[in-house]
C-alpha cells in the first residue's frame, strides 16, 4: 500500500476545538470512530485513503478533542459534525461510522438527508436491538470491553498490543465517561432514530462482524428495515469492531460501495 | 458529645461460597442467594437491636443504605428512619445518609425526611451522600453527573423545606415547575444535616463550605487528621473557626464481656473478604466519571489489576493496630477510643458495634454495655477535652445561619 500522508489539525465547530486527521484525495469521508475512542493511525484509515479525501475527527469529549460540558445526547455530536462539514466546505460527503460512530453517522443522516453520498454503518450502535441487548460498558473492565469487539485476540494485540498501556487505559477511561454524560439511558440508542431514518435517501451500507459480543447482530436487520435503500454486508469470522479487525476487507466494502452506488 | 450506635444491618444469611465462587459479591452477585425468611429475622432483629440502644441511653442511631449488596440490608435509609420515628422516644435518627444523586425527585425525598422529623418531634438528623459507584448502576443514574447532582438536590430539598410554595425550581438535572410539599421538618430552621465521607477531598471542601459537619467514615487517624486539616483551612477561608462540632467518627467497635470473644466477633468486620462493601469489579465501584479526575490515572491501573487499590486494603491485624478496628471488654474499649478521642477531637461519635455472622444475643451485649459503660466514660472524658457536640456548641444548622463569620466572609454568605 502507498504511504499515506497525514496532517493533524484542530478545527473548531460551534466553538468547540476539535481533533482532526486528514489524507488523501477524492470523494471525501467522514469516519466516526468507537466509543473507545480511536488511535491516531490505523490500516483501516491508510486504506481508505488510497481513493478518497479521509477525515477522521475525534468525537468532542473523546480522545484528543475537548469536553463540552453541556452536551447531553449523541444529537449534539451530530449536530457538531454537521457544523464542521460546513466550516470546511464539504457537502455530500460520505459518512462512515464504526459501532458508537454508527449512530453518530445516522443521526447526521437523518438530520440533513440530503446531505450526504453515501451511509455506511460498521456493528452500529443506536437503535435498540429487537433481541439481545448492547454490551454495557459501565460493568465490564476496560481491557475486557476492548477485547469483546474482537472475534480473535490476537487483531487485538496487534492493535493495541497484549497489555495496553497506562495512557491507553486513561484514554478509555475519559471516552467511558463521555459515553455515560451523553449516552446513559436509554443505553446507547435512541428510540426515535428509527423512524427518523425513513428521509434518508442516500444508499446505505450496513456492515456486520458475524461475530459481534458488543452490538446483537439483530439490530443490523432493524436498519435494514429503517433505511429505504439500505443492504446487509456480514464479514466472516469477525468481532464488532471490523475496522481494525478485518482493516482491507472492510475498507474494500466501502470504496467499491462509494464507487459503485 | 453525641455518641451513636451503627449497624451495615448484614445480611450474612447467604451462601459465602457462591459470592466466591461467582468473584463478587456486590451489584452483579445474584439475587437468587438473597432468602426473604432470613431477611425478615435479621430486619426484625435490627429493630430490637435498635429498640435496646434507645432504652441504654445511646443518644443516637445511625442509618444508612446501599443496594444489590449482602453488606448492608437497607435499601432505604428512610423506611428504617420512619419505624424509630414511631417507635422510639428521645434518641436522634441520624441518616448518614440519603443518597443524593439517586434521587429523581428530591421534592419527594424532602417530603419523606420532614414526615420524619414530624413524626419524631424533631429528632432527624440528615445527612446526605453521594452514593457509592455501584449504587450508581444499582439504581441506573448516570455516574458522570454524580456530584452535579448531589449538589443541586441539596439546593431543591434545602430550599423545600425552608421557601414558602408554591415556586419553581429550573436546574441542570433538576426541573420542578410546582414545588409545594405539604409537609415541612419540625426543626427550624431545618434538621441538621451531616455529611459522611472517606476519601473525597471535594467532599470535605463542600461540607466545610456548607458549615455541615463531616463525618469520617472509619478513617485511621492519620487519614482523619488530614480530613481535618483540610476542613479548618477551608472553614477558615470561609469565615469560621471549626471545631469539635463540625467533626464526627465512625469506626469499628466491638465490645463484649470477655476478651478472647470481644476479638472473634471483631474479626466478623472483615467478613466481607476484607472489602466492607463486598468483592467488586473495580469499575462497578468506581464508575466512569464518579470519581476526582486527579485519581483518573491510579484508578485505571487499579481496575486492569496492575495496581494496590487506591482506597487501601490492610489486614485485620493492621486495622487493630491502626485502631480502626477495635475490641474488647469496656475498660479495654475506653482506653483506646481515649486516645482517638485525643488525636481527632471529635464532637461526634459513630461506634459501628456489629457485623457478619455476630449473633443476635453478642450484639445486644454490645450495644447494653455500649450504653451502660462505654459512653458514660467516653462522656466524661469529652467533658475534660471539651468535645461538644453540634447541638452542646449551639452551632448554626448552615454556614449561612451563622451570628460569628468573619467580616469578609459574611457578605460571601449572604449571597
Amino acid at each position: 500500500m502507498a504511504g499515506v500522508d497525514w496532517t493533524d489539525s484542530t478545527v473548531k465547530a460551534a466553538g468547540i476545538r476539535l481533533h482532526l486527521s486528514r489524507a488523501g484525495r477524492g470523494h471525501p469521508v467522514l469516519v466516526l470512530h468507537h466509543e473507545t475512542g480511536t488511535l491516531d493511525r490505523l490500516p483501516f484509515y491508510d486504506a481508505l485513503a488510497q481513493r478518497h479525501e479521509v477525515l477522521v475527527p475525534h468525537h468532542p469529549g473523546y480522545s484528543r478533542s475537548e469536553r463540552p460540558d453541556w452536551m447531553r445526547s449523541t444529537r449534539d455530536i451530530a449536530a457538531i459534525y454537521r457544523g464542521l462539514l460546513s466550516e470546511l466546505g464539504l457537502e455530500k460527503a460520505a459518512l462512515v461510522g464504526l459501532g458508537f460512530g454508527g449512530w453518530i453517522a445516522a443521526d447526521m443522516a437523518s438530520m440533513a438527508p440530503g446531505d450526504l453520498s453515501h451511509l455506511v454503518l460498521v456493528g452500529a450502535m443506536g437503535i435498540k436491538p429487537p433481541a439481545g441487548d448492547i454490551l454495557d460498558l459501565a460493568v465490564t473492565g476496560y481491557i475486557d470491553y476492548a477485547r469483546s469487539g474482537f472475534h480473535d485476540q490476537k487483531a487485538f494485540d496487534r492493535v493495541y498490543g497484549a497489555e495496553p498501556s497506562g495512557d491507553q487505559l486513561e484514554m478509555w477511561d475519559i471516552c467511558r465517561e463521555m459515553s455515560f454524560r451523553i449516552a446513559w439511558k436509554p443505553y446507547m440508542y435512541s428510540q426515535t432514530l428509527p423512524h427518523l431514518l425513513g428521509a434518508v435517501r442516500a444508499p446505505a451500507l450496513i456492515v456486520w462482524g458475524d461475530d459481534d459480543k458488543v452490538v446483537p447482530q439483530s439490530a443490523a436487520k432493524r436498519y435494514l428495515e429503517a433505511l429505504p435503500k439500505a443492504k446487509l454486508e456480514i464479514v466472516k469470522s469477525c468481532g464488532h469492531c471490523v475496522d481494525m479487525e478485518q482493516p482491507e476487507p472492510l475498507a474494500r466494502l466501502v470504496t467499491d460501495f462509494i464507487g459503485r452506488e | 458529645m453525641h455518641l451513636m450506635y451503627f449497624t451495615e444491618q448484614p445480611m450474612s444469611a447467604y451462601d459465602e461460597q457462591a459470592g466466591r465462587d461467582f468473584g463478587a459479591t456486590a451489584l452483579m452477585f445474584s439475587n437468587k442467594h438473597f432468602d426473604p425468611v432470613a431477611g425478615s429475622r435479621l430486619y426484625n432483629n435490627y429493630i430490637e437491636q435498635y429498640m435496646l440502644a434507645e432504652e441504654v441511653g445511646i443518644d443516637g442511631i445511625m442509618l444508612n443504605e446501599h443496594h444489590n449488596a449482602p453488606f448492608c440490608m437497607q435499601a432505604k435509609a428512610n423506611i428504617f428512619a420512619g419505624i424509630l420515628a414511631g417507635m422510639t422516644k428521645k434518641v436522634k435518627i441520624v441518616l448518614l445518609g440519603n443518597p443524593l444523586p439517586l434521587a429523581e425527585n428530591p421534592i419527594r425525598l424532602a417530603e419523606e425526611l420532614a414526615m420524619i422529623d414530624m413524626i419524631s418531634k424533631g429528632r432527624l438528623v440528615s445527612g446526605f451522600v453521594r452514593g457509592g459507584g455501584q449504587e450508581q448502576l444499582a439504581t441506573g443514574v448516570n455516574p458522570a453527573f454524580n456530584r452535579e447532582r448531589f449538589e443541586e438536590a441539596h439546593e431543591l430539598v434545602v430550599q423545600a423545606w425552608t421557601k414558602v410554595g408554591p415556586f419553581r425550581f429550573e436546574g441542570t438535572h433538576y426541573q420542578h415547575r410546582v414545588v409545594n410539599p405539604w409537609a415541612v421538618p419540625l426543626q427550624k430552621p431545618y434538621p441538621r444535616v451531616w455529611i459522611p465521607g472517606v476519601i473525597s477531598k471535594e467532599t470535605i471542601v463542600w461540607a466545610a463550605q456548607q458549615r455541615y459537619p463531616y463525618i469520617a467514615l472509619n478513617t485511621s487517624i492519620e487519614q482523619t487528621k488530614k480530613i481535618w486539616e483540610l476542613y479548618d483551612s477551608v472553614a477558615r477561608q470561609t469565615g469560621y473557626q471549626s471545631g469539635p462540632e463540625n467533626r464526627g467518627y465512625l469506626i469499628q467497635v466491638h465490645i463484649s464481656d470477655n476478651d478472647e470473644k470481644a476479638r472473634e466477633n471483631a474479626k466478623q468486620f472483615r467478613w466481607m473478604q476484607g472489602e466492607f462493601t463486598g468483592l467488586a469489579h473495580p469499575v462497578w465501584s468506581t464508575p466512569s466519571g464518579y470519581g476526582s479526575p486527579t485519581n483518573r490515572r491510579a484508578f485505571v491501573e487499579f481496575a486492569a489489576g496492575r495496581a494496590i487499590n487506591p482506597r487501601g486494603n490492610t489486614t485485620f491485624e493492621q486495622q487493630v493496630e491502626d485502631l480502626r478496628i477495635i475490641y474488647g471488654t469496656p475498660d479495654t474499649v475506653v482506653k483506646k477510643l481515649k486516645r482517638i478521642l485525643e488525636e481527632t477531637r471529635p464532637g461526634i461519635l459513630a461506634l459501628w458495634g456489629n457485623d457478619g455472622f455476630v449473633s443476635q444475643a453478642d450484639s445486644l451485649t454490645c450495644i447494653r454495655l455500649m450504653g451502660q459503660e462505654v459512653f458514660p466514660a467516653i462522656r466524661e472524658i469529652a467533658k475534660n477535652l471539651d468535645l461538644k457536640s453540634p447541638w452542646e456548641a449551639d452551632a448554626p444548622v448552615h454556614l449561612r445561619y451563622s451570628t460569628d463569620l468573619q467580616p469578609a466572609a459574611k457578605a460571601a454568605a449572604a449571597e
